[in-house]
């Protein structure tokens, strides 16, 4: 279990004149939860987005289990890869998103079966089989029948969970899976992730929860103006952080 | 403003009556006069089409099932057909071209639309009618080489397919910007996430984008399509059988025109009514999930009132 699941190697990203990423390297073991803090702007959400190839990388490169992620290597060239097999890649990332982004016009259940079927080609009866397990286990199983609107945001985020999970994949990415959600509807959507992380799923948590950072954490990254700033354990950088930064951020957090 | 109500006094009668107090609906006089007057003059438009014999509704009975008006309707039928048909595949097309990476496909899309919105139909349709005037041989091979076998543009467009042709052509432009709203109008949000889970690109516009898009394209490309039922009546100028020409050539033929015009008209108000119809329960079937609730259709609002009486 100590192997090096996500590998991000100096990572640079630029929207036109923009550095949204200037040199990111970030090592994720496998079975291990990454939390990534930072001010909003700092280059949290881009850096996931380059993970699974929804932003390309300016520079730099991005491995899963060993695989280069959106490009093959040719010596010292790094092809892109085409549409269709940057898609199969991604079926190994699993993608939460802050907004949801649930299917509205398709049923909960339909939505976690989706991309099994058309993306894996795995049977449908089985893909429904594992859709309805996966819904139990967010705590939605009665809910299989409902479309995303007729579902609280919890719910709907609980949802996507389940049809990020669906896919069976490798590492789980959160881009601040809680921050659209009201404040009591916040705790069910942890609780979920922090029972994916004691089953020692691979993920990387953008969030503004501390609280859930210090629990679930094995590392935190502290990110600022595109760059990772200090990584450590959870005690060492929520309680003794380094850089003047962390210190300023997590002052105005608390 | 001023009120009557001291707080004192609301309070302790609202203890008392609350659930008493009975709820009258406002009055509204302005609206009752309108509606009387609506009413006179609707009597007044019946009485005008049943007493004047110079609409002649007897000669309406006799042509409005008459055989040959009923296959011009068929052929205005199938132009619609083939017109909105084929209009909206072409149309799909140009919209993907449209919002297509690819500068080329984007200006050829754009041009297209420019050009045909630009044209007016009567005259594409000349056009397509003539179109053996301009190229009296179309061959098929190697761009700018040798053919490998060519056929006489007259057999190959005959005038129901120059018609049609000239319908689809023109509906497509339309079309094309109408399904393009459609696209605009799904929140890129769904794209992404149906890119993030891998899904098919292909599928991710069949089975993600289109049904959630068709929830805008429908209500203005139900307009286009019984704009394309009046539309076909273009066509008469091609000597083409349908409605509008079939009606002209019988009162050219008897005289009477006022009655075949009448004629043309129930049967365009029939064909519209049915793709009204057909609109709303195609509305109700896109709009699953965009509800929380979906409101009954007629047909079950009758039944439950039928129920309730009985």
């Amino acid at each position: 279990m100590s192997g090096v699941m996500v590998d991000i190697r100096s990572v640079h990203k630029s929207f036109g004149l923009f550095q949204a990423l200037r040199g990111v390297d970030l090592q994720v073991r496998t079975g291990e939860v990454t939390v990534i803090l930072g001010p909003s702007g700092s280059g949290k959400s881009t850096l996931l987005r380059t993970i699974n190839h929804l932003d390309k990388v300016t520079s730099g490169f991005i491995t899963i289990d060993g695989e280069l992620m959106g490009y093959r290597r040719a010596g010292d060239r790094l092809h892109e890869l085409k549409e269709r097999e940057i898609l199969k890649q991604r079926t190994s990332v699993g993608f939460v998103f802050q907004s949801f982004n649930l299917f509205p016009h398709l049923t909960a259940l339909e939505n976690v079966v989706e991309a099994p079927v058309s993306a894996q080609r795995r049977p449908r009866a089985e893909a429904v089989e594992t859709a309805k397990d996966l819904l139990c286990r967010v705590g939605l199983e009665e809910k299989a029948d409902a479309y995303p609107r007729q579902l609280s945001g919890g719910q709907q985020q609980r949802v996507a969970i389940a049809r990020a999970l669906a896919l069976r994949p490798k590492v789980l990415l959160f881009d601040e899976p809680t921050s659209a959600l009201d404040p009591e509807l916040v705790g069910e959507v942890l609780d979920v992730i922090k029972n994916l992380a004691r089953t020692g799923t691979t993920m990387i948590v953008v969030t503004h929860e501390l609280g859930f950072a210090r629990e679930v954490a094995d590392t935190i990254a502290f990110m600022d103006g595109g760059l990772i700033l200090e990584q450590g354990p959870p005690a060492e950088v929520l309680d003794h952080p380094r850089h003047e930064r962390t210190r300023a951020f997590l002052s105005k957090v608390l | 403003m001023t009120s009557d109500l001291r707080p004192a006094e609301t309070a302790a009668e609202t203890e008392f009556d609350a659930a008493s107090l009975k709820i009258v609906p406002a009055r509204h006089p302005l609206r009752w006069f309108a509606t009387a007057v609506v009413l006179v003059l609707v009597a007044m438009a019946g009485h005008a089409l049943i007493t004047n014999k110079a609409w002649d509704w007897p000669t309406f009975g006799a042509f409005l099932f008459q055989k040959s008006v009923l296959s011009a309707v068929a052929l205005t039928v199938e132009l619609t057909l083939f017109g909105v048909v084929a209009g909206f595949v072409l149309g799909t097309v140009l919209a993907l071209m449209r919002v297509s990476r690819s500068p080329l496909l984007r200006a050829v899309s754009w041009t297209y639309t420019w050009v045909f919105r630009s044209v007016p139909l009567i005259l594409q349709l000349l056009f397509w009618y003539n179109l053996a005037i301009l190229y009296n041989q179309l061959s098929f091979g190697v761009p700018f080489g040798p053919s490998f076998f060519a056929v006489d543009t007259m057999s190959l467009i005959p005038p129901f397919f120059a018609a049609g042709l000239g319908l689809a052509l023109h509906q497509a432009a339309y079309a094309g910007e109408i399904v393009r709203a459609g696209f605009l109008s799904v929140d890129a949000g769904q794209r992404e996430a149906a890119a993030a889970l891998g899904i098919p690109t292909h599928r991710q516009i069949r089975k993600i984008v289109l049904p959630q898009a068709m929830r805008s394209i429908i209500p203005t490309a139900a307009n286009e399509i019984i704009g394309m039922v009046k539309g076909t009546s273009v066509v008469y100028i091609m000597a083409l059988p349908e409605l509008f020409y079939q009606v002209q050539v019988i009162y050219t033929r008897n005289g009477r025109v006022i009655p075949l015009l009448l004629v043309a008209t129930a049967w365009y108000l029939a064909l519209t009514t049915v793709l009204s119809v057909a609109q709303y329960y195609v509305e109700r079937r896109y709009s699953r999930g965009a509800l929380r609730t979906l409101a009954p259709t007629p047909l079950q609002r009758a039944r439950r009132a039928l129920r309730q009486v009985t």
